[in-house]
């Protein structure tokens, strides 16, 4: 019979918090990329996805997740709707509702992930309309493929990818990253270039905002992270450190390449690199020792700086590079993990991969989950986004995208630039090329 | 009387605004421009993309003077905003058939 264990419960608790403490991190290293006419949306985005998840995770979000198997491991039954049955019960070492409350800030996260893909153009209405089905119908059965693990003590059935395919995925390097980072490339396709991509200038407005948003997430990482470990214990201990070296070098690796390729090192290189470490070590964290994370996150760091380039290449408008850092990440870090995990690290059940001798076996149950969760986001994502777009419409007009999405969506700006004079003043006129002087802003129609 | 106009590199205007005020200029105006001299812009690479930044900030420093002081005024802010490095900016002097203080109706000379 379990018992519940409060060192255990207090860590999860704790890490519910810091993994919510990300979004707003999120939004704010997203905010801070795009231009000031549209920051404001940009994290309102992040800020609506706390809002709407939280309720549908109560009412049929958990449920669909973590109930009990409905069928072939693909989506929970409705056993948990409205979390009945839930109050009083243990997972494991820990209330159950304290593990939802964990998954739940999960998520909130994956859906706000996207938005980057989409910056300065989305119809307010039409993302929330997207992420509410969206986490609907891919993320709350990606995460019961991936994290709902049968006899948890809390259900009886789990998904293919946890039990079955038996595919490492500590904390979401697939049901997380991957997914989001390949619904980003479908909307990105679906809604197009922004106006003037890639000819017009379109460069972050406020890099301190990017590099806080970083921090805040780096910090958030570690509830993601060791968190997912259910339980203050060693395998918390090895995720916590693995977090850190990992993401240490990436962080590094982005920027000693930005060296070399462009002559500079930047804060929005450092910062990329940081979170591009944080996604490859994700599904890791638990599998790898702390000098094969630092491997791990030099490569993640490395072939990241390049992947951001591949929009230009290919002519799709991911606007804030979240294809580059989170689906390529993602990608990276969950194949690694068959390269590099070790059977030291107990949560591997004894398997090796690749460069410890254990052959390519658990690199193939890596690479299954990949393309599975990639392609599955994908092509639901392309679709439920070309229903939306060709319904109530996806994009703001041409003329509210050059005034900005802040104005047309929200009826608010960022920035009051027009008492600032001189050259704010100019920058914010230049900004808004049709947008009417402040006095007469007030009366400006706004978008519903 | 001339209006004099100086377009000089922002951490230069302490230097200017002192050697004004010991030449005896009563006062002066300042805006923030950005523009672009023989020097042309600069480059800014993000995430591996290069932007080309054409509008350098600069400083406008305007002062009005009598027709006697021009000289000496633009000498003295050429010597005051000089770096010796590309991008030092402009000095400039146009001729001005009115001025007038606002508060007294004072018109010409008198209400420099």
């Amino acid at each position: 019979m379990p018992e519940l264990n409060s060192g255990d419960t207090a860590w999860v608790l704790a890490s519910s918090a810091l993994v919510l403490f990300m979004t707003p991190g999120l939004a704010f290293f997203y905010g801070g990329m795009v231009r000031a006419k549209a920051v404001l949306n940009m994290l309102m985005m992040s800020f609506l996805c706390i809002a709407l998840v939280s309720i549908l995770w109560v009412l049929y979000g958990y449920s669909l997740s973590f109930g009990p198997d409905a069928y072939g491991g693909l989506i929970g039954n409705l056993d948990y709707v409205g979390l009945k049955d839930t109050i009083g019960q243990l997972s494991g070492s820990i209330p159950v509702l304290v593990f939802s409350a964990f998954q739940l800030m999960f998520a909130i996260i994956t859906p706000a992930l996207i938005s980057g893909a989409i910056a300065d153009r989305a119809k307010f209405g039409a993302w929330a309309l997207f992420a509410g089905l969206w986490v609907t119908i891919v993320y709350f059965p990606v995460a019961h493929w991936v994290f709902a693990f049968g006899g948890a003590g809390h259900n009886d059935g789990g998904g293919w990818i946890a039990d079955r395919l038996n595919a490492f995925d500590f904390a979401g390097g697939t049901a997380v990253h991957i997914n989001a980072g390949a619904a980003a490339l479908a909307l990105a396709i679906v809604l197009g270039k922004r106006k003037g991509w890639p000819r017009e200038q379109m460069k972050p407005h406020n890099l301190p905002l990017v590099l806080l948003g970083a921090g805040m997430l780096w910090f958030g990482w570690f509830g993601f992270n060791a968190g997912s470990a259910l339980a203050a214990n060693d395998t918390a201990a090895l995720a916590f450190v693995n977090t850190q070296v990992a993401t240490a070098a990436a962080a590094l690796a982005w920027i000693i390449v930005e060296k070399l390729r462009d002559g500079h090192s930047t804060t929005l290189g450092i910062a990329s690199g940081a979170v591009a470490g944080l996604v490859g070590i994700t599904p890791a964290c638990a599998y790898l020792n702390p000098l094969g994370s630092i491997a791990l996150g030099l490569v993640c760091g490395a072939v990241c700086a390049y992947a951001v380039g591949l929009k230009f290449r290919f002519g799709f408008d991911d606007s804030l590079d979240v294809v580059g850092v989170h689906l390529v990440g993602g990608i990276a870090g969950s194949l690694l993990v068959g390269v590099l995990c070790t059977h030291i690290a107990t949560a591997t059940g004894g398997v090796d991969g690749l460069l410890y001798g254990g052959g390519f076996s658990q690199l193939l149950k890596q690479l299954v989950a990949v393309l599975a969760v990639g392609g599955y986001s994908f092509v639901v994502s392309w679709i439920l986004g070309t229903i939306i777009d060709k319904t109530v419409g996806f994009r703001i007009s041409e003329e509210d995208e050059v005034s900005g999405v802040d104005l047309a969506s929200h009826a608010e700006t960022a920035y009051e630039f027009a008492n600032l004079g001189g050259t704010l003043g100019g920058a914010a006129r230049a900004l808004s090329l049709s947008a009417p002087a402040s006095d007469s802003q007030t009366t400006q129609k706004v978008d519903a | 009387m001339r209006l004099v106009t100086a377009v000089i590199k922002p951490f230069k205007l302490d230097d200017v605004k002192v050697a004004l005020e010991s030449f005896g200029v009563q006062g002066l105006t300042i805006s923030e421009v950005q523009g672009y001299g023989r020097q042309k812009g600069h480059t800014e690479v993000y995430r591996g993309a290069e932007y080309t930044v054409d509008f350098v900030p600069k400083i406008r420093v305007e002062v009005l003077v009598a027709d006697d002081d021009a000289e000496d005024v633009i000498t003295l802010i050429v010597k005051a905003a000089q770096t010796g490095k590309i991008g030092d900016g402009k000095v400039w002097s146009v001729p001005v058939d009115t001025v007038v203080r606002v508060r007294t109706g004072e018109r010409g000379a008198e209400a420099l």
